[in-house]
C-alpha cells in the first residue's frame, strides 16, 4: 500500500515536450512509472521517445487510460493546465511550476475543490512511491521502500531527510512534497489522514517551515485524530521575521508562522519535535524501535 | 514585495478609497512647504518604513504648526526606527509622510487577505480599530469578523453589506463602508496584492470615514504582469547584496552572522541555517541558487558572499538530486576561477556520483574542507571561523 501513487498510476504529462518536460518523463519512465501520454496543444499525434503526444488532457485520458497529470508548463499557463487536468476527470494532478500568482491558485483552487480532483502543489517536487512511481523530479535512487511516510513543504530538504532515512536503511511508504507556496492544493491534513489509513504507514516524517499556519493546524488534526507516532521539524528556526526565505509561503508575518510557535503546537499534541535537521533519521530511527 | 504608507494611499486615492491628504518627502527642507501644501493647523509626521508598530516606537509625531512639522521632520529623517517588526537594528528612516491630523470618534480594523487554510480571499474588519490586531484575535476573538470571497475570488455586493453593518454602520455610513471595502477589493485584484490593511479605519467627527494608515503588500509571483508596480519598490529599504541577488535570479536574505551559506533549495537552505545555530555558529545569509548547482549559479552566488565583509567562512550545501555530484563539483571548481574566494570553504554534496564530486574537489589546488552530512558539514564550518564564532 502506498498513498495517492503505486504502480498502476497512469500519467500524463503536461507540456511533455518542454525541456523540463521532456528530461523528467524519461527520468520517471526509467524509474518504472507507467507514463502513458503528453500533452502539448498543437503537438499532438507526436511522440516524445515513445510516449504519444495529445493536444488535449481530455483526448490523452480518453485514449490511454490516463488518471494522473505532472504538470511542467510555464507559470503563466499552469492554472490553465490545472484547469484543464481537473476538466478531464483526473484523479490527481501534480504541478511543479514555481512562480504561479496567488490570485491564480486561488481561482483554480476554487473550481477544483468543487471536482473530485486531488492537486499536489504548485512549487513541489512531486511524489514518489518508492519501488512502484515517481510522479515529479524527485531523485528516485536515494528512496527505499519501507514504513515512513515523508511530507514536506519543500524540495532538496525533503531529499536531505530521505537520504538520512535510506542511509540508516528506514525505508518510505510514500513520501511527497506538498509545496512551498501560500495556496496549495493537498495540505498537510490531508497526507496525515491518507498515512493513518494507509496500513503500510507506521510512522510519519512531517518536515514544515516558517510562515502561514498549515503546521498549527496539521498539530490540531494529529492531536485529535492520528494514532501513529508523527515525528517533525520545522525549518526557518533562525529566519528573521518579515523576510521571504525563498518559498513565497515561507515568510513571518505580524508574529505569526515562526518556527517556535510550530514546534510548541506540534509538541502539544504529542508530535516528536527535531531541533537539528541532522538528526531526524536518527529521531525517526528510535520512534521506529520504539513501536 | 512591500510598499510604503504613503505608495499605498495613493493607490487607495486612485480607487475612490477615501484618505486623509498628505505628502510624502525625503528632506526636511521640504516638509514646512509641505504643511502649507496640505493645510489645515494640525499635522501628522508619519515614519515611512517597512515595518508596521511605528506608533509606540516614536515614528508618528503629532504638529500643531508648520514650524513644528519641519521641526519634527528634521529629527525624524536619518533616524533608526525600532518598532517591535524592525528587529533589534531597526530601520532608517529615509521618507516621511506629512498628513492632516484627523478629529477621530471611532477606529475600526479591515483586511482583505489570503486565507490560506480555506483557500480563499478574506475580508477581515473589527471594531478594535487602532489595536494590534494580532493581540485582539488572541484575546478578543468575538470582535472579529470574517468573511470569504466567492468564485473566481469576487466579492459579492453582500459581503460588503454584511462587514458594513456588522461593524454597526448604518445608513449613509454602512454604504460608505460598502464602497470602500468593494473598491480596496478591487484594487486587490487588480493589484496582485497579498494584503490590504487598514488600522485604522477611522469614522470622523465630521461624520464620514478615512483610511488614516494603509498597508499593501504584492504578490512577487504576480511581478512580472505589473510593471507599473515595480516602481514603486524602495530600494532603500533593501540591502545591496538583496537587491544585486534579485538581478542575478537567486534567493538571498542577508543575516549578520558570518557563515556565508550557498545552497539549493529554500528549505534546505533554512535548515543549513539552522544547524549552523545548533552547532554553535551565525549564518550570515539565507541563499537558495535555484535550480542547478552550475557554474554560472555558483559564480553568482560566490560574488554576493564575498562582497559581504563580515563573511569569514563559506558552507556550500548542495544536495544534487538528479544533478550529478561530478557536475556539481565542476561547477564549484570553475566558479573559483572566477572569483577570489579567500576564506575557508566547506563543502557538503549529496546525490549520485557525489564520491567523485569530493575526489575532484579533494585533489583540486583549492584547500576545500570536505563535510559528509549536515552535522558535519555544520561543526567543520564553526570550526575554522578565526578566533571562534559569537
Amino acid at each position: 500500500m502506498s498513498i495517492f501513487v503505486d504502480k498502476n498510476t497512469r500519467v500524463v504529462v503536461q507540456g511533455i515536450t518542454g525541456r523540463e518536460g521532456s528530461f523528467h518523463t524519461r527520468q520517471c519512465i526509467a524509474y518504472g512509472t507507467q507514463v502513458v501520454a503528453g500533452v502539448t496543444p498543437g503537438k499532438g499525434g507526436q511522440k516524445m521517445d515513445e510516449v504519444p503526444v495529445f493536444n488535449t488532457v481530455a483526448e490523452a485520458v480518453a485514449e490511454t487510460g490516463a488518471n494522473t497529470s505532472l504538470i511542467f508548463v510555464p507559470p503563466d499557463f499552469a492554472p490553465d493546465a490545472i484547469l484543464e487536468g481537473t476538466d478531464a476527470g483526473l484523479e490527481l494532478i501534480v504541478c511543479i511550476t514555481d512562480g504561479i500568482p496567488t490570485m491564480e491558485m486561488l481561482k483554480v483552487m476554487h473550481e477544483v475543490t468543487c471536482a473530485a480532483t486531488r492537486v499536489i502543489g504548485p512549487n513541489c517536487p512531486g511524489i514518489i512511491t518508492p519501488g512502484q512511481a515517481k510522479v515529479g523530479i524527485l531523485p528516485g535512487h536515494i528512496h527505499l521502500p519501507g514504513n515512513v511516510g515523508v511530507i514536506s513543504r519543500s524540495g532538496t530538504l525533503t531529499y536531505e531527510v530521505v537520504s538520512q532515512l535510506t542511509k540508516l536503511g528506514i525505508g518510505q511508504s510514500t513520501c511527497l512534497g506538498i509545496g512551498g507556496d501560500a495556496v496549495i492544493g493537498t495540505d498537510f491534513v490531508d497526507c496525515l489522514k491518507a498515512f493513518e489509513h494507509d496500513p503500510e504507514t507506521k510512522v510519519v516524517l512531517m518536515i514544515g517551515e516558517i510562515g502561514g499556519q498549515a503546521e498549527e493546524t496539521a498539530a490540531e488534526y494529529i492531536g485529535l485524530n492520528v494514532t501513529k507516532p508523527v515525528v517533525s521539524f520545522v525549518a526557518g528556526l533562525s529566519a528573521p521575521p518579515g523576510k521571504r526565505m525563498g518559498h513565497a509561503g515561507a515568510i513571518i508575518s505580524g508574529g505569526k508562522g515562526t518556527a517556535h510557535a510550530k514546534l510548541e503546537a506540534l509538541q502539544a499534541a504529542g508530535v516528536h519535535v527535531v531541533q537539528d535537521p541532522s538528526q531526524i533519521g536518527l529521531t525517526v530511527k528510535d520512534v521506529l524501535a520504539g513501536l | 514585495m512591500k510598499i510604503h504608507e504613503y505608495q499605498a494611499k495613493e493607490l487607495f486615492a486612485k480607487y475612490d478609497v477615501p484618505v486623509p491628504k498628505g505628502v510624502a518627502l525625503s528632506s526636511h527642507w521640504e516638509s514646512y512647504d509641505a504643511a502649507l501644501e496640505v493645510g489645515g493647523d494640525t499635522f501628522v509626521v508619519k515614519a515611512q518604513i517597512h515595518a508596521g508598530g511605528r506608533g509606540k516606537a516614536g515614528g508618528v509625531k503629532l504638529a500643531h504648526s508648520p514650524d513644528e512639522v519641519a521641526e519634527i521632520a528634521e529629527n525624524m529623517l536619518g533616524q533608526t526606527l525600532v518598532t517591535k517588526q524592525t528587529g533589534p537594528e531597526g530601520k532608517q528612516i529615509k521618507k516621511i509622510l506629512v498628513s492632516a491630523a484627523v478629529n477621530i470618534d471611532k477606529e475600526y480594523y479591515l483586511a482583505i487577505l489570503v486565507d490560506r487554510k480555506v483557500k480563499r480571499l478574506a475580508i477581515m474588519a473589527s471594531t478594535a480599530g487602532g489595536m494590534d490586531i494580532e493581540q485582539v484575535a488572541d484575546e478578543q476573538p468575538e470582535k472579529i469578523q470574517l468573511e470569504h470571497a466567492q468564485y473566481n475570488c469576487q466579492l459579492f455586493p453582500y459581503t460588503a453589506r454584511k462587514i458594513a453593518y456588522g461593524l454597526g454602520f448604518r445608513g449613509r455610513l454602512a454604504r460608505e463602508c460598502a464602497r470602500i471595502i468593494t473598491n480596496l477589493h478591487r484594487l486587490f485584484m487588480e493589484k496582485d496584492c497579498t494584503l490590504i490593511e487598514v488600522n485604522p479605519l477611522v469614522l470622523t467627527h465630521e461624520g464620514s470615514l478615512l483610511c488614516v494608515d494603509a498597508k499593501m503588500d504584492i504578490d512577487d509571483n504576480a511581478l512580472p504582469r505589473h510593471p507599473e508596480l515595480r516602481r514603486l519598490r524602495d530600494f532603500e529599504e533593501e540591502n545591496n547584496l538583496e537587491i544585486l541577488a534579485r538581478r542575478y535570479g537567486v534567493d538571498y536574505v542577508k543575516l549578520d552572522g558570518q557563515i556565508g551559506c550557498m545552497v539549493n533549495g529554500a528549505g534546505l537552505a533554512m535548515a543549513t541555517m539552522d544547524v549552523i545555530k545548533q552547532y554553535g555558529g551565525e549564518p550570515a545569509n539565507f541563499l537558495d541558487i535555484k535550480g542547478s548547482a552550475n557554474k554560472e549559479n555558483v559564480v553568482k552566488a560566490f560574488k554576493l558572499l564575498t562582497a559581504d565583509r563580515h563573511v569569514k567562512a563559506l558552507l556550500i550545501n548542495i544536495f544534487g538530486g538528479i544533478v550529478r555530484g561530478d557536475m556539481v563539483a565542476l561547477g564549484i571548481l570553475e566558479a573559483m576561477k572566477e572569483v577570489k574566494v579567500n576564506m575557508p570553504v566547506v563543502v557538503r554534496i549529496e546525490g549520485t556520483n557525489a564520491e567523485e564530486g569530493r575526489r575532484m574537489l579533494a585533489e583540486s589546488s583549492h584547500k576545500f574542507i570536505l563535510a559528509d552530512g549536515l552535522a558535519e558539514a555544520a561543526r567543520k564550518v564553526v570550526a575554522v571561523l578565526p578566533g571562534g564564532n559569537r
